[in-house]
């Protein structure tokens, strides 16, 4: 179970693929002008994610290993045309929100890396677990910075107007790409920050015990 | 002759790949910290563009959506462009190995670049309002968009490497240090280009 944990804590958290790693920008960067966009984005990418991971791990030990990357786009690709098709039929305000992104999860290298780095050596549980919480972990990144967006940029939530005061930049690419750089400085700076902090807790416990060993 | 130079403006300047539309931002942030490596991306990603839309557009338009499979678009561009990539890597291993020293590897990384995958579908969708009204979409005017949208692609690249290139020489906090700092520069180029399309 301990394995499960350590996954979904790093999936989540301590490799965020977003703010860690710093993949899948291109989305990140043009759908965080407002929450929603970025909520939808987010989840599109965790079934996406899931799904690839899956049947990625199930197919590890029938890919010959030569041409594992063309059956890994071969897999996305068809899953994103699938998402496409299911988008445009049942949720369309959606899939002209997401417009021209929809189809470039594809070449979304957080899913590719995954598949890549994680599904193609575990197991199928320990792959859809992954998967889904680095989706989550993107989601979790992409609304975050989507609310921070939206709310100065336009002085809404979601759609829901509050406030009248806006910093319109916001809603363009390059208060994206500032939002975007001071989240991963203070997520960055925070990590390492609680990093610090159990380490220097792990030092005064082994010390302890070596204090008491020698008396 | 007025539809010529609204694709090359809306290319370049106001519609750029990276500043307006935020396609390929991953070679923008990874290879743009010397000048000459974010030149020759800039170049090979030009390249691929080009050939990429003169495959992909005839085989969409006169396969693809007379025969109605037109659905599997995203599974054929992807494969098409994979393959493109992996062809021109030979051709130019084989022809110039100079040039493939060069450009090698950036190569391979330009197959997962959104860019290229970006350009060959905007050019098979609705691009009306660049071409203005009457004038319909052919070859011609998708290879010339692609063009120069891969030429503004490199001219953001270049200005972004030089500017990288400076903040080299300053002090940066330890947390602002790598990807950070260089997303608030590229916040500041963003915000040049955005000048553009309130002219346009």
């Amino acid at each position: 179970m301990n394995k499960y944990k350590k996954i979904t804590l790093d999936g989540l958290i301590f490799q965020n693929p977003t703010f860690m790693l710093v993949l899948g920008t291109c989305p990140t960067l043009a759908m965080i002008k407002s929450a929603t966009s970025a909520v939808g984005m987010g989840l599109t990418v965790v079934v996406i994610l899931t799904l690839s991971n899956i049947i990625i791990s199930a197919l590890r030990k029938v890919i010959p290993n030569s041409v594992r990357i063309p059956c890994y786009i071969v897999v996305i690709a068809t899953l994103v045309t699938f998402a496409r098709m299911f988008l445009d039929k049942f949720l369309p305000d959606l899939h002209d929100m997401l417009g021209g992104f929809l189809a470039l999860i594809v070449v979304n290298c957080i899913i590719l890396g995954r598949a890549e780095a994680f599904a193609s050596k575990h197991t199928v549980p320990e792959a859809a677990v992954d998967g889904i919480a680095n989706g989550l972990g993107f989601t979790f990144a992409l609304t975050l910075m989507g609310i921070i967006c939206e709310f100065f940029g336009k002085g809404s939530l979601f759609g829901v107007q509050i406030m009248n005061f806006t910093i319109g930049m916001l809603t363009q690419p390059a208060g994206a790409f500032l939002i975007y750089g001071l989240s991963i400085a203070v997520f960055t700076y925070v990590i390492d920050a609680i990093e610090r902090a159990r380490r220097v807790k792990a030092n005064k416990l082994a010390r302890k015990n070596l204090l008491k060993e020698a008396a | 002759m007025a539809t010529f130079i609204a694709i090359i403006l809306s290319a370049v300047l106001t519609d750029n790949f990276i500043t307006t539309q935020t396609y390929g931002i991953c070679p923008f942030l990874g290879v743009s910290k010397k000048t000459s490596s974010a030149l020759g991306m800039g170049v090979a990603v030009t390249l691929v563009m080009v050939l990429a839309t003169a495959v992909t557009y005839p085989i969409y338009t006169f396969v693809m959506v007379p025969l109605e499979f037109d659905f599997l678009e995203i599974i054929f561009f992807i494969f098409i462009i994979a393959s493109l990539v992996q062809m021109l890597e030979m051709i130019i291993r084989k022809i110039s190995p100079s040039l493939y020293k060069a450009m090698g590897v950036y190569l391979p990384l330009i197959t997962t670049n959104c860019a290229v995958l970006g350009v060959t579908e905007l050019v098979i969708g609705d691009m009306s309002n660049i071409l203005g009204a009457g004038v319909a979409m052919n070859m011609g005017w998708a290879l010339l968009y692609a063009l120069f949208a891969g030429v503004g692609f490199t001219l953001v690249m270049v200005i972004m490497s030089g500017l990288r290139e400076k903040l080299n020489y300053y002090k940066t906090s330890k947390a602002l240090a790598g990807f950070p700092i260089a997303m608030v520069t590229a916040c500041f180029i963003c915000m040049a280009f955005y000048v553009f399309s309130l002219i346009g």
